[in-house]
């Protein structure tokens, strides 16, 4: 095993770090621990080093002019390998960024490593702005304005590329209760807001040539120190875009059990209803061989409460970020009681 | 039939074990040297590759500053946000553990250069964060040992004398602050990063080739002498598959008249050389390895001494050898075979058996073989003096075709010199003597020659090798001839410590140096202050007269000996630099570099480049002073310890690491020697059975066994004088190949030849001990023998 | 007496046990005297000759070349006595390949000190070689090569001759003229001459006749 291999088993987020995660234990040492209290903006759009693992997590579904779907993944990862910032090198803040481009027959994968400290990769709240390296997500709305309304996206890898232009006039969305949103049972718990409600338009390199894109984004920000569960094997992350503007975040930690599920139920207005645990019930219908493993692909989402019964179908089954370790990351459409397009993240498989 | 014939055949060896002995020594012996000598060159390529690729020199550029000053965090940082994939390094000696320190960034480290030695997420942020961790091989590892240095993790990948820390870890321990040396650059990624940040400039991994190129040299000498110890051995095997298809002529004139067809007794005989090759292959290979191991010990600390390349000192034992061993092992049986299979298979059934001497068929040959020789000679001229610069494999054809040539002429050579020793000798038995030892060259003749080229490659190798020494040296002594190196962090530091030093030393020499292409090849100018340290020392080779003038005032620059050959000029021809073309007024030696370099005054290169700051100092001050000048600087500045260099310490490294080099040459000279000495032994044991119908009639008329078997000894001894007589212009031609022509091709640079008649005598000695060793045997035999055996030769119906 | 067997005993060891090839077998020959010992193929004939010329010695008894005890006389004494005082003509001819006609010719006489360059001149015109002198060995009929080596062996001026079947690789009418040469040139200088045959005819040419058989002399 090489040395990315097992920085990336440190680094990766919650969701992903679900599968065998024995390098960190199941404390967290000298950690900040998320708590009940109202998000402060723009602070809170920063780093939190305290804490052990944050991210930054953009997915945007999109359309070219000739009506070929499409998804765009940007993500910028912060761990601690503990807690707390020091200047250059020693620095204990390390950076991942993940991108991604999907299309109908094909999975577009970049990574990027760097460390803290030294100005390779960071996040300022405002003027805001993420980067690591030449990849950038700046923000463009004047200062004393919400930081996140306007966004420029970029990042490249070897044969794609893109750049996204990011606005919306609605409002950030806190997940759970007021940003403190329940993990497991257990009663793990992680920082977490949205922004599910950005228009897009931009332009996708691709070796075809360029594609220039129209379409929604979906921005997630959380910060946790608490690892899993040890019990919890992985996780299915829904963010559904429905056509009547309404938003859906769900997801389902896996274990040897029932798993636990939980989600928000967003308004078109930007209302938060933080779902019961349970409420939301998921399950597979088809699953497809992606990279030698058998996914779900096809998925079934009962929410009686909004009178939700839908499937999900995935633009292309094979939207595998080939990284290391590798995850299940890309659009899908929903159909049934209610239309739309969303993204989805599978880990653990 | 088959059984009984081969019986028949193997019965042979049964009746003269020694004869097999012989055969199987001498293939086993050459099997082994030249496996050895290949193994121990494959395990040092594949340390380099290892080593290379550990620090991805071999397959990554890398980006440096075009005025040799360390990268900032800042340049670093610019270029990865500019979407450059670079990753930086930092390097240097952990000062007392000789060992090199090399700072890497794990994260962005390209694929092509990463390191394996990690072995838990815990061991990463304990190498990410201070204290660190040490990543280093076991032998490193023990050199770092009781040092106050972070814990070190073994990873056996890593070549000798080399541990990997992270780079903030590596830059405090090196005292380096944030500075870096190199970033390196993940392959296909194209682009000028002096668009991205001024003064950075792209190295392409081509150009950083030094190291493998000065290897090579020296993994040349040893494929050499593996080759000459083969040759030498296949005279062994060639000789003694001779004798015995000789002495067998009979039995296999009478199992083909009992009725075995030709084809298959020459199936049975074939079948018996490869049984016989593989067994003695089998051997050597094996042998070769004990040799190999017990050289490379010697071997690593020459190439680590000689050109900071590691290779560890241990051996493993690659399927690969056993290949190649067992394929040359083989492949030289049947060559040496060759031509006894083809006489058998000739041998006519019905005449009759006629005796006829192997060694007077062999006589018979002298004159076509001579001829031959002759034209390899010629041949050999040609290639050397015909078309100069024809690559390297004329010069290879050239060495090959002199020392075969050479070989081949031996035998007349000898002939001719036993001759003249018979008519200076007076005396009937000095005349006897010479007449005989006439008689004995055809039957010698093959040892002989495997004696010359043992000899020759002794004498040639030895001298290319302590020519390269003595230059070297004296080259070190005058690239070198400042007291102290001195290199400074910035210019307020190069100011302060030049204040502190101007009352303390004779002279403060700057030494200034950018980057440029010169006559289309990448390289270096370097400006040097107008002063007598220049003057006195700097190796020149060729100079318009007052050329310290010329280039003190602008009028000329120095070009380096690469650059010059290599771009076909001479001296006056103009050369294009930044800020016009100047002459070139001189040429001076720069071995070991493969880049072009040009020297001009201090005061025209400040004014073409006047951004080049003044950090690197020669200092000049009586010797005896050093050492207290050394403590004084350390103790008032922060200095690095790689800022401070010592001339004499660079000096006595220099020469412990020919020492080794010459161990190893000496001890390859030994074994090819014992091998030489070998052959010779063993056709001496076998023609003294064919002796005695000579040497017993002049027994009968009243010489002595005790006396003949002395002259026995003495004629060993005078055919090995006389070889070696041959050998000493042979070995000097191939020494003066080696260096004036392989070398030049190889590498750009001439070595001057100097030669070491101490050596000489040397070698003559041992060549004197190994023909006695060699013909003591048979002569004590002789001296010994039962007088019935002599008798037996008038007695017996031949 | 210049030659002297005083029972002198032989012995070989054999495949088929011991074999005594001379029991007690007494000779004695004088100076300027011929002597033809026949017998047997594998009698001993050869052996006799052998322990005569000094190159070998006998089990038991003694034999006195020139009144020395040739048992007594030690490797280098009786090298000398070979050198100087015998000379030896054999079957084999056994000439040295590698030097010419003359230099086999006078080769013996300057191992012995006392080459005389008239004297082998004759011999060589008297043998019949004048013509042959710059030839090697190889280059000359079995015949001249014999002569050579009776040349070789006559030119150190020998006391005693000792011949093994000189003609026996020759035929017959090169033998004879071999050896009526010999005979003549071994009479002009006085020499004696003890010469091993298995011809009768020869052994009739010479002055006293012994036939080995059984280990003992007749």
């Amino acid at each position: 095993m090489n040395a990315k291999a097992l920085l990336l088993a440190l680094l990766v987020p919650l969701p992903v770090l679900a599968q065998g995660f024995a390098g960190l234990g199941t404390t967290s040492e000298g950690f900040a621990l998320p708590e009940r209290r109202e998000l402060v903006f723009p602070a809170d759009h920063g780093a939190h080093p305290e804490f052990r693992v944050e991210w930054w997590y953009l997915t945007a579904t999109l359309t070219g002019p000739d009506g070929t779907e499409y998804g765009a993944q940007w993500t910028l990862f912060r761990t601690a390998l503990a807690p707390g910032e020091a200047g250059g090198w020693d620095s204990p803040q390390v950076w991942l960024g993940h991108a991604g481009v999907t299309t109908p027959d094909r999975q577009f994968v970049a990574e990027r490593l760097a460390r803290g400290g030294i100005g390779q990769a960071g996040v300022q709240a405002e003027p805001f702005e993420a980067w690591i390296d030449d990849w950038q997500m700046q923000g463009q709305a004047a200062a004393g304005q919400d930081q996140l309304a306007r966004l420029d996206v970029a990042a490249r890898g070897a044969d794609f590329g893109y750049e996204l232009h990011l606005s919306t006039d609605g409002p950030i969305v806190p997940q759970g209760d007021h940003g403190y949103s329940v993990k497991s049972a257990q009663g793990q718990a992680s920082m977490y807001y949205s922004q599910p409600f950005y228009r897009v338009e931009g332009r996708l390199d691709l070796p075809s040539g360029p594609v220039q894109v129209t379409g929604q984004a979906w921005l997630d920000r959380e910060w946790s120190s608490q690892p899993l569960g040890s019990d919890q094997t992985g996780w299915d992350w829904f963010s559904l875009l429905f056509d009547d503007g309404a938003r859906l975040m769900g997801f389902r930690l896996r274990d040897g059990a029932g798993g636990y599920s939980s989600g928000t139920w967003i308004d078109a207005d930007g209302t938060p209803s933080a779902l019961p645990p349970g409420a939301l019930k998921l399950t597979p219908l088809t699953t497809a061989q992606v990279a030698g493993r058998t996914v779900p692909v096809e998925w079934r989402l009962e929410l009686d409460q909004y009178g939700i019964d839908v499937t999900t179908k995935a633009l292309n089954p094979q939207s595998w970020m080939a990284v290391n370790p590798p995850y299940w990351e890309g659009p899908i459409r929903i159909e049934g009681s209610r239309t739309g397009r969303g993204y989805l993240e599978m880990t653990g498989y | 039939m088959i059984r009984a014939g081969l019986g028949a055949l193997l019965s042979h060896w049964r009746r003269h074990p020694l004869q097999l002995a012989m055969l199987l020594a001498g293939l086993a012996l050459a099997t082994a040297l030249w496996s050895g000598v290949q193994a121990i060159n494959a395990e040092a390529r594949a340390s380099y590759d290892r080593a290379a690729a550990a620090l991805g020199q071999n397959r990554l550029d890398r980006i440096v500053r075009s005025d040799g000053q360390p990268l900032t965090l800042a340049d670093y940082v610019a270029l990865r946000r500019a979407g450059w994939p670079v990753s930086p390094m930092v390097e240097g000696r952990l000062p007392g553990l000789s060992v090199r320190l090399v700072g890497i960034e794990p994260l962005t480290l390209p694929a092509e250069a990463r390191q394996d030695g990690l072995n838990g997420a815990g061991d990463l942020a304990a190498f990410l964060r201070p204290p660190g961790l040490l990543l280093a091989n076991a032998e490193t590892a023990r050199r770092l040992a009781g040092s106050a240095l972070p814990t070190v993790r073994l990873d056996e990948n890593l070549p000798d004398g080399v541990a990997l820390a992270d780079i903030g870890i590596a830059q405090g321990l090196l005292g380096r602050g944030e500075a870096m040396d190199r970033l390196v650059l993940a392959p296909d990624w194209s682009g000028d990063p002096g668009t991205v940040v001024t003064g950075l400039v792209r190295r392409s991994a081509e150009q950083q080739g030094d190291i493998a190129r000065l290897t090579d040299s020296f993994h040349l000498n040893l494929t050499a002498f593996g080759f000459l110890a083969f040759a030498v051995g296949l005279f062994i095997v060639h000789s003694a598959i001779g004798l015995a298809f000789e002495q067998r002529r009979t039995m296999v004139r009478t199992l083909r008249a009992l009725g075995v067809p030709a084809r298959l007794l020459m199936g049975l005989m074939l079948a018996e050389l490869l049984i016989l090759g593989a067994l003695a292959g089998t051997a050597g290979v094996l042998l070769g390895y004990l040799v190999a191991g017990a050289l490379l010990p010697d071997v690593a600390a020459t190439l680590r001494g000689l050109y900071g390349a590691e290779v560890p000192g241990t051996l493993s034992l690659r399927p690969g050898w056993w290949v190649a061993g067992m394929g040359i092992a083989l492949a030289g049986t049947l060559i040496a075979s060759a031509q006894g299979l083809w006489h058998l298979w000739r041998l006519p059934l019905l005449t009759a058996a006629q005796p006829r001497a192997w060694a007077r068929a062999r006589g018979r040959a002298l004159m076509g073989q001579a001829a031959a020789g002759s034209v390899l000679l010629v041949l050999c001229a040609l290639l050397v003096l015909g078309r100069p610069g024809a690559g390297l494999w004329a010069g290879f054809g050239a060495l090959a075709a002199l020392l075969i040539g050479a070989a081949l002429l031996l035998p007349l050579f000898l002939a001719a010199a036993t001759r003249a020793g018979g008519r200076l000798s007076r005396g009937v038995v000095a005349e006897w003597f010479w007449a005989d030892t006439r008689q004995q060259v055809p039957g010698l003749s093959l040892s002989l020659m495997a004696l010359l080229l043992a000899l020759a490659a002794n004498i040639g190798v030895g001298t290319m090798v302590s020519s390269f020494r003595a230059t070297f040296t004296g080259w070190l002594d005058q690239r070198l001839a400042s007291e102290l190196y001195l290199t400074a962090a910035d210019e307020a530091e190069a100011k302060r410590l030049t204040d502190w030093l101007a009352p303390k030393v004779e002279a403060i020499l700057p030494i200034v140096r950018v980057e440029a292409v010169l006559a289309g090849r990448p390289g270096d100018i370097y400006g040097v202050a107008d002063h007598a340290t220049y003057r006195d020392h700097w190796p020149v080779l060729e100079a318009q007269p007052g050329v310290w003038d010329l280039v003190a005032t602008g009028r000329g620059v120095l070009a380096n000996e690469q650059m010059f050959r290599q771009g076909r000029m001479s001296l006056g021809d103009r050369i294009d630099l930044p800020d016009g073309a100047l002459p070139v007024v001189g040429v001076y030696s720069d071995y070991g570099n493969p880049r072009a370099q040009v020297l001009m005054g201090l005061s025209t290169f400040d004014k073409r480049f006047p951004d080049v700051p003044h950090l690197r100092f020669g200092l000049r001050l009586p010797p005896e002073q050093t050492e207290a000048l050394v403590e004084g600087l350390t103790r008032s500045f922060p200095l690095p310890p790689e800022a401070l260099v010592d001339q004499a310490a660079i000096k006595a490294e220099s020469l412990r690491i020919f020492e080794r080099t010459f161990t190893v040459t000496t001890a390859l000279n030994v074994l090819t020697l014992a091998v030489a000495g070998l052959a010779l032994f063993a056709s001496l044991l076998t023609l003294a059975g064919l002796r005695l119908p000579q040497l017993a009639p002049v027994w009968a008329m009243g010489l002595t066994r005790a006396r003949l078997a002395r002259l026995e000894l003495v004629r060993s001894l005078a055919l090995a004088l006389f070889t070696f007589a041959a050998a000493l212009p042979l070995g000097l031609a191939l020494a003066w190949v080696l260096l004036a022509v392989v070398n030049v091709e190889a590498f750009g640079w001439r070595l001057p030849m100097e030669v070491f008649p101490g050596d000489w005598l040397r070698l003559l000695g041992l060549a004197l001990v190994a023909a006695g060793l060699a013909a003591l045997v048979p002569a004590l035999r002789l001296a010994r023998m039962a007088p019935a055996r002599l008798l037996g030769v008038f007695a017996n119906e031949r | 007496m210049l030659l002297q067997f005083e029972g002198v005993t032989k012995t070989y060891a054999t495949g088929d046990g011991v074999l005594r090839v001379l029991d007690s077998a007494d000779l004695s020959l004088a100076a300027g005297e011929t002597l033809a010992l026949t017998g047997e193929s594998g009698s001993g004939k050869s052996t006799l000759l052998h322990l005569a010329a000094g190159l070998d010695l006998a089990d038991a008894g003694t034999v006195r070349l020139d009144g020395t005890d040739l048992a007594a006389a030690g490797d280098g004494g009786r090298a000398a006595l070979r050198r100087g005082t015998v000379g030896l003509v054999f079957q084999q001819f056994n000439l040295i390949p590698s030097l010419t006609v003359a230099e086999n010719l006078s080769f013996q006489a300057r191992l012995a000190g006392r080459n005389d360059p008239t004297w082998t001149g004759e011999l060589a015109r008297d043998l019949g070689l004048a013509s042959l002198l710059g030839r090697y060995p190889e280059q000359l009929s079995g015949g001249q090569q014999q002569r050579v080596a009776i040349g070789r062996t006559l030119a150190v001026r020998p006391r005693l001759v000792l011949a093994d079947e000189p003609t026996g690789n020759l035929d017959e009418a090169t033998g004879d003229s071999v050896i009526e040469v010999m005979l003549r040139l071994v009479a002009g200088t006085g020499a004696a001459l003890l010469m091993v045959t298995h011809s009768a005819r020869l052994a009739a040419r010479l002055g006293r006749r012994l036939h080995l058989s059984g280990g003992r002399l007749r």
